[in-house]
């Protein structure tokens, strides 16, 4: 059993995790509300390029597609990029995300590259000795488009180069603070499906029997304004998302961390008073005995001298 | 009539609301558009996007983009887009200077030496429209300022 003094010092110390584990709890939730929030703000850009692009991809007659569009008939090299974080103390974020990535991707039929954008996934990466292209760790923690749009930049590169014939984009989407979902999505080539989003796309509600529109300077020359951007945004939001889960997870992870400290601190606490309790109970025993044995000792003396008297008398 | 306009960049939406014409920098030059414009798509040249409304004019800057017209609607995909009031002059003067530095440190047709001619044509730019267009006086921000939600 340690003794009281002992119990105390851990009190002391569990207590104070749990205070910075608390304060850990209440940054990342302001965190998620503020990556949610700039999601929502690129949103605007993203539904009216979608829009664009589908419209102009689907025109009938045309003749070839964007290079950015066009399925490779021979996947001969795959480009995986991956978003983790780069700080731990996340729960399960970065696993989940891993494993996901991991049962798709290691028995895969083509070679696969990696592009890592996060420490912990490269690190992860480079035990296994996987081949990564390039790495965006150091992502800041309220990323501007400006500083993720490297990422598209080389992917887009990569593929139009010829080496990645299809390029994947696996992150953690955001569901709700209690739910990450680790997911995957075909970043390159784009493909535009016959979406329900196309049919909505008019020059106006009520101007029905759309007229086509005026190109200028081409189509071609739009579809390369265009293309390359939404893999950039693609790219972003999927940064934002991971950067939304990470600190989702980081602070459910810390609440748990708070509320065992505060656990611990309640047993310990028992303990502590345990402890203290008993020492007091055997400090008393040894005072109740001592008195004792000191009054016994003291009657016998008396005893003892009152034989003696009456002896010598 | 008036016709609405959103002017949007990848990471918020710079402003929307009615306007009675805008002017935007087309590639093939510039382009006042005005409600019932036949549909268009056009790329954009980096310039001076120019709303008016009730006889006021606002000036935002653009670095490139698509712009697609409806009748009744003008919508901007701005690479990047400011109000003209939300420049802050002294670093774009910074950043002319940068880049005309580097400009000449870097052999030409490199691709740094394109990135640095693209980087000091949008200095330009901006300080251009600072200098053209601020208000000279009054109020910074007009009722026709752009909602910052960055």
């Amino acid at each position: 059993m340690a003794t009281a003094r002992e119990v105390k010092l851990r009190i002391r110390s569990v207590k104070s995790i749990a205070q910075i584990t608390r304060a850990l709890q209440a940054v990342s939730a302001s965190k998620v509300q503020r990556a949610i929030a700039t999601v929502e703000a690129s949103r605007p850009y993203a539904t009216k390029a979608w829009e664009v692009l589908t419209h102009v991809a689907m025109q009938p007659g045309r003749e070839h597609m964007h290079p950015l569009m066009t399925r490779r008939d021979e996947v001969k090299n795959v480009l995986v990029a991956l978003i983790t974080s780069d700080r731990g103390l996340a729960g399960p974020y970065n696993t989940n995300v891993l494993r996901f990535m991991f049962k798709k991707f290691d028995n895969y039929p083509v070679p696969v590259h990696y592009v890592t954008i996060g420490r912990k996934g490269r690190e992860i990466l480079h035990r296994r000795g996987k081949h990564i292209v390039a790495d965006f760790s150091g992502i800041p923690d309220r990323p501007k488009f400006a500083d993720v749009s490297q990422i598209g930049h080389l992917l887009v590169e990569e593929f139009l180069s010829g080496k990645a014939d299809e390029i994947y984009l696996v992150y953690t989407d955001f569901v709700n603070m209690l739910r990450q979902n680790p997911t995957m999505k075909k970043l390159l080539p784009l493909e535009v499906e016959e979406d329900t989003r196309v049919q909505d796309f008019s020059p106006a509600a009520g101007h029905k029997a759309v007229a086509s529109y005026i190109y200028e300077p081409d189509e071609t020359e739009i579809l390369n304004q265009i293309v390359p951007r939404f893999t950039q945004l693609q790219v972003f939001h999927a940064v934002l998302e991971s950067q939304a889960s990470e600190h989702a997870a980081r602070m459910v992870a810390m609440k748990n961390a708070t509320d065992n400290a505060t656990e611990l601190a309640d047993a310990l606490q028992l303990e502590y008073n345990k402890a203290r309790q008993q020492s007091i109970t055997s400090e008393m025993l040894d005072i109740a005995g001592g008195a004792e044995a000191l009054a016994q000792a003291m009657a016998a003396e008396a005893r003892k001298a009152a034989q003696a008297a009456q002896q010598s008398q | 009539m008036p016709i609405h306009c959103e002017i949007v960049s990848q990471d918020r939406m710079v402003w929307s609301g009615e306007a009675d014409m805008v002017v935007v920098p087309g590639a093939s030059g510039e382009m006042g558009i005005l409600a019932n414009h036949a549909p268009l798509l056009s790329t954009l040249k980096p310039g001076i996007i120019k709303v008016v409304r009730d006889g006021q004019e606002d000036y935002y800057t653009v670095t490139g983009g698509v712009v697609e017209v409806r009748p009744d609607k003008v919508t901007i995909l701005a690479d990047a887009s400011e109000h003209v009031t939300e420049i802050d002059e002294r670093r774009a003067e910074e950043a002319r200077k940068r880049a005309e530095e580097l400009l000449k440190k870097t052999p030409p047709s490199t691709a740094e030496h394109l990135a640095a001619q693209a980087a000091l044509q949008r200095a330009r730019i901006r300080l251009d429209a600072v200098r053209r267009f601020r208000p000279k006086s009054g109020p910074q921000i007009q009722s026709g300022a752009p909602e910052d939600k960055g």
